[in-house]
C-alpha cells in the first residue's frame, strides 16, 4: 500500500494511453477515457492516506499533494465533458473518428506526463516530463489540420521548444552548482538532497540558473513577454485541450518554477527571487489585462484572461510569505476549476453557433439560457467579484501587497479593473442583446461545469478548516 | 588539468562555435544541412573527447547517439525533404548576413562575460565548456529568430541542443537519465517537425512560416 497509490497515480494513465491508442470507436474509447481518468484521481485521493515513501526518482510532499489532486481533479472533469464535445465534433465531421483515437491515447498521455512532472524528485525527470507534456499537447493542439490549428502548433512547439531548452541549460547549471557540495552523479539532481544542501551552493550559479529556469518556465506559463504562443494554441485546438492547458499545464510549468524559487530561498547568498517574478507576474497581468479589449475570438478571449491570472498567481507567489502564498495558492486553484468551467461553456457554445468569432455570437442567455448564464457565471466569477471563490483570493494577494508595499497593490487592483471591464465588455455581447446565429438546443452535459462553478461558489464562502490547514503549511513550506 | 587533454577539448569546443557562426550566414539550405552535419560530428568527438578524459564509458554512447542521429540520419532525412519541397532556393532572412555576425559576436562575448564571471571557482575546462555551451545556445536561438523557412528554423533549434548536449557532458558527472533523454528528445522533436512540415507543406505552397502567420485567426 505504501508506495501503490503515487504509482497508480503513474501507471493508469500509461497504461490507459496505450489501451485507448489500441482501441477502435469513440464511444467506448471516450467512456474508458473517463473510467481511467476518475481511476486517477481516487488513486491520488489515495495519497492522502498514506504518504509515499520517497526516493531518487519520485517524491511525494505536502506541497505536491495540493498540486496532484486537483490536476487529477480537474483531467477527470474535463474527460467528462470530452466526451460530449468529442461526440458532437465527430457528428458534425469536424473530426474524423481515426483521430479520436490517437486523441484519447495523447489525453491520457498528457495527464502520465503532468503527473509526472509533479512527482518527479530528480530535476532531470521533471524536465523530461514536460518535455513530454509539451510534446503531446503540440499534437493535440494541431489535431483539426487547419491552417490556424497548423500555424498554433507549430508557433507553440518552436517557443516552447526553446523555452524546455532553457530550462534545461538552468537544469544543468543547478548541477553544476551542487556538484561540489552534494558530490557527482545522481543524488546532485535529487530535490531532497538539493533542499537540503542548498544554503552551501555556489550563489552567482544559482542566480544564473534561476534566470534561465524562470525564462524556460516561465515561457510555459504564458507570461508575458514570453506569452506568444498561449491565446493561438488555446483558440486552435479542440476545446477540452484549451481547458486542459489553462487549467493544469500552466500550473504544472508554474510548480516546476516554485520548486526552483524554494531552493533559491533557502540560499543566503544568492539574489532574491521574489522581485523578478513579482515584475514578470505584473507585467503580464497588466498587457493581458489591455489585450482583453480586442479579441474578437471567444477562446482567444480567455486564454488572455489565463495569462492575466497567472500573471497575478505569479506575483502573489513572489510577494512570497505565508498570507501571499496561501493567497497564491487559493488563486491556481480557484482558476483552474473557474477557467475550466469557462472552457466547457464555450466549447458547448461555439458548437452550437458553429463560431468562435465574437461578433457572430449573440444573446445566448435567450437563445440557450443554460448554457448563456453559466458562461455568466463564470466571467462573473473570473472577473474576481464577490462572493465567489477568485474574489476571495484576489482580495488576499491585494491584502496582503497593501500591507507592504502599496503601490504594488494599486498596479494589481488597476490591472485587475481593466480586465474586469474588458470581460465585461465582451460578456455583455456574447450573452445578452439580440440572439445571433443558429439557434438550436446544445447537446452537451452540464454536470462537469456547474460542478466547477459550485466548488468556487461554496470557497468565495466557507472554505473547510482542513483545507486551510493544508494550504497554510503549504505556503509555509514555500517561504 | 594537463595541456594536452585541455587543449583538445578547448579547440572542439571552440570548433563547434565557429561553425555556429558558420550556419549564421549560409544562404542555401543544403549548404547549411551540411554545415549542421559538421556541426554534429565536431560535438560527437567533443562528447567522445569528455568521455575519455573524465573516464565515464557512459558519455561514449551519447556520442554514438549525436554520430548515428544528428550527423546522418536527421541531415539526411532533411535532405529529402528539401528535394522533395524543391526549395533548393535561397534561404530568406530577416537581417542581413552582416548584422547576423555582429549580433553573433555580441552573444558570444556576453555569454563569455556572463560565464566567466560567475564561475571563478569551478575547474577551468568545466567553466569554459560552460562558456561555449551558452554561446551555441545563443547562436542557435539567434539563428532561429533570424531565419523565416522553417527548416532553417528546425536546424537552428537543433544546433541549440548540440549546445545543451556539450554543456551536459561538460558537466562531470551528470546522470546518464538526462543525456540519454536529451538525445531522445531531439529525436521525437524531429519526428514531430518531420510530420509538421510535411503537414504544412500539405496545406501551404510554401514552408515559409511567414505564409503562415497571414493564415492566422485574428487578422483583420
Amino acid at each position: 500500500m505504501r508506495t501503490d497509490a503515487l504509482a497508480l497515480v503513474l501507471l493508469i494513465p500509461l497504461c490507459a494511453a496505450a489501451l485507448l491508442g489500441a482501441l477502435p470507436g469513440y464511444r467506448l474509447t471516450a467512456r474508458l477515457n473517463v473510467l481511467a481518468a476518475f481511476a486517477t484521481f481516487a488513486s491520488s485521493l489515495l495519497l492522502f492516506a498514506v504518504l509515499p515513501a520517497s526516493g531518487d526518482y519520485l517524491i511525494v510532499d505536502d506541497l505536491n499533494k495540493v498540486f496532484i489532486v486537483l490536476t487529477t481533479f480537474v483531467a477527470f472533469t474535463t474527460s467528462v465533458f470530452s466526451a460530449s464535445y468529442i461526440g458532437h465534433e465527430i457528428e458534425s465531421g469536424k473530426l474524423r473518428p481515426g483521430y479520436v483515437r490517437f486523441y484519447h491515447a495523447m489525453y491520457q498521455l498528457l495527464m502520465f506526463a503532468m503527473n509526472l512532472a509533479l512527482t518527479a524528485n530528480n530535476i532531470g525527470l521533471m524536465w523530461v516530463a514536460i518535455e513530454l507534456a509539451t510534446l503531446t499537447t503540440v499534437l493535440m493542439v494541431g489535431l483539426y489540420r487547419t491552417p490556424e490549428a497548423l500555424e498554433a502548433a507549430w508557433k507553440y512547439f518552436i517557443l516552447g521548444s526553446v523555452g524546455i531548452a532553457l530550462a534545461l541549460f538552468g537544469t544543468i547549471l543547478v548541477y553544476m552548482a551542487a556538484r561540489p557540495i552534494v558530490g557527482e552523479g545522481l543524488s546532485a539532481m535529487v530535490w531532497s538532497v538539493l533542499v537540503a544542501h542548498a544554503a552551501n551552493f555556489d550563489p552567482d550559479l544559482l542566480n544564473l540558473a534561476f534566470v534561465f529556469l524562470l525564462l524556460g518556465y516561465g515561457t510555459k506559463v504564458g507570461l508575458a513577454p514570453l506569452h506568444a504562443w498561449l491565446p493561438d494554441a488555446h483558440a486552435e485546438g479542440p476545446t477540452p485541450i484549451s481547458a486542459v492547458l489553462s487549467g493544469l499545464l500552466l500550473n504544472v510549468a508554474l510548480y516546476a518554477l516554485l520548486r526552483f524559487k524554494m531552493l533559491l530561498a533557502l540560499n543566503p547568498a544568492s539574489i532574491a527571487p521574489g522581485p523578478l517574478m513579482v515584475i514578470l507576474g505584473l507585467i503580464s497581468c497588466l498587457f493581458a489585462a489591455l489585450m482583453l479589449y480586442r479579441r474578437r475570438d471567444i477562446k482567444r478571449l480567455f486564454a488572455y484572461s489565463s495569462i492575466e491570472h497567472m500573471g497575478i498567481i505569479v506575483f502573489a507567489f513572489g510577494m512570497g510569505g505565508p498570507l501571499a502564498n496561501f493567497a497564491g495558492l487559493l488563486h491556481m486553484t480557484m482558476h483552474s476549476l473557474t477557467k475550466s468551467a469557462i472552457f466547457f461553456a464555450v466549447g458547448h457554445i461555439a458548437q452550437v453557433k458553429g463560431t468562435q468569432k465574437i461578433a457572430d455570437i449573440g444573446g445566448l442567455t435567450a437563445s440557450n439560457p443554460v448554457l448563456g448564464w453559466g458562461l455568466v457565471l463564470g466571467v462573473v466569477a473570473i472577473a474576481g467579484l464577490p462572493p465567489l471563490g477568485i474574489f476571495m483570493s484576489e482580495f488576499l494577494v491585494v491584502s496582503s501587497t497593501f500591507a507592504r508595499s502599496p503601490w504594488l497593490a494599486v498596479l494589481l487592483t488597476f490591472a485587475i479593473l481593466i480586465a474586469l471591464g474588458g470581460l465585461f465588455l465582451r460578456l455583455n455581447t456574447i450573452a445578452f442583446g439580440e440572439p445571433r446565429g443558429p439557434v438550436k438546443p446544445a447537446q452537451s452535459s452540464y454536470v462537469p461545469m456547474f460542478a466547477h462553478f459550485a466548488i468556487v461558489f461554496v470557497a468565495g464562502i466557507y472554505l473547510p478548516s482542513g483545507l486551510v490547514a493544508g494550504f497554510t503549511n503549504v505556503a509555509r513550506l514555500l517561504g | 588539468m594537463h595541456g594536452l587533454t585541455f587543449d583538445i577539448a578547448h579547440m572542439l569546443a571552440g570548433s563547434l562555435v565557429l561553425l555556429s557562426f558558420v550556419q549564421l550566414y549560409q544562404d542555401r539550405l543544403t549548404a547549411l544541412i551540411n554545415v549542421f552535419a559538421a556541426h554534429a560530428i565536431v560535438l560527437a568527438a567533443s562528447v567522445a573527447w569528455q568521455a575519455f578524459v573524465q573516464g565515464a564509458p557512459h558519455l561514449y554512447i551519447t556520442a554514438a547517439i549525436a554520430l548515428a542521429f544528428k550527423a546522418v540520419a536527421i541531415p539526411y532525412g532533411l535532405r529529402r525533404i528539401v528535394v522533395q519541397l524543391g526549395i533548393h532556393r535561397e534561404i530568406e532572412n530577416v537581417v542581413g548576413v552582416g548584422l547576423a555576425m555582429l549580433a553573433g559576436i555580441g552573444l558570444v562575448a556576453l555569454s563569455m562575460v556572463v560565464m566567466l564571471r560567475v564561475t571563478p571557482g569551478a575547474d577551468p575546462l568545466a567553466r569554459e565548456d560552460l562558456a561555449f555551451a551558452l554561446s551555441i545556445v545563443l547562436l542557435g536561438l539567434l539563428m532561429m529568430v533570424t531565419r523565416r523557412n522553417a527548416v532553417s528554423q528546425v536546424i537552428g533549434f537543433m544546433s541549440l541542443e548540440n549546445g545543451l548536449v556539450f554543456a551536459a557532458t561538460g558537466a562531470k558527472g551528470m546522470p546518464l537519465v538526462v543525456e540519454i533523454s536529451v538525445a531522445f528528445s531531439v529525436l521525437i522533436a524531429f519526428i514531430v517537425i518531420g510530420i509538421f512540415l510535411f503537414r504544412i507543406r500539405e496545406r501551404f505552397d510554401t514552408v515559409d512560416v511567414q505564409a503562415l502567420d497571414e493564415a492566422r485567426g485574428e487578422r483583420p
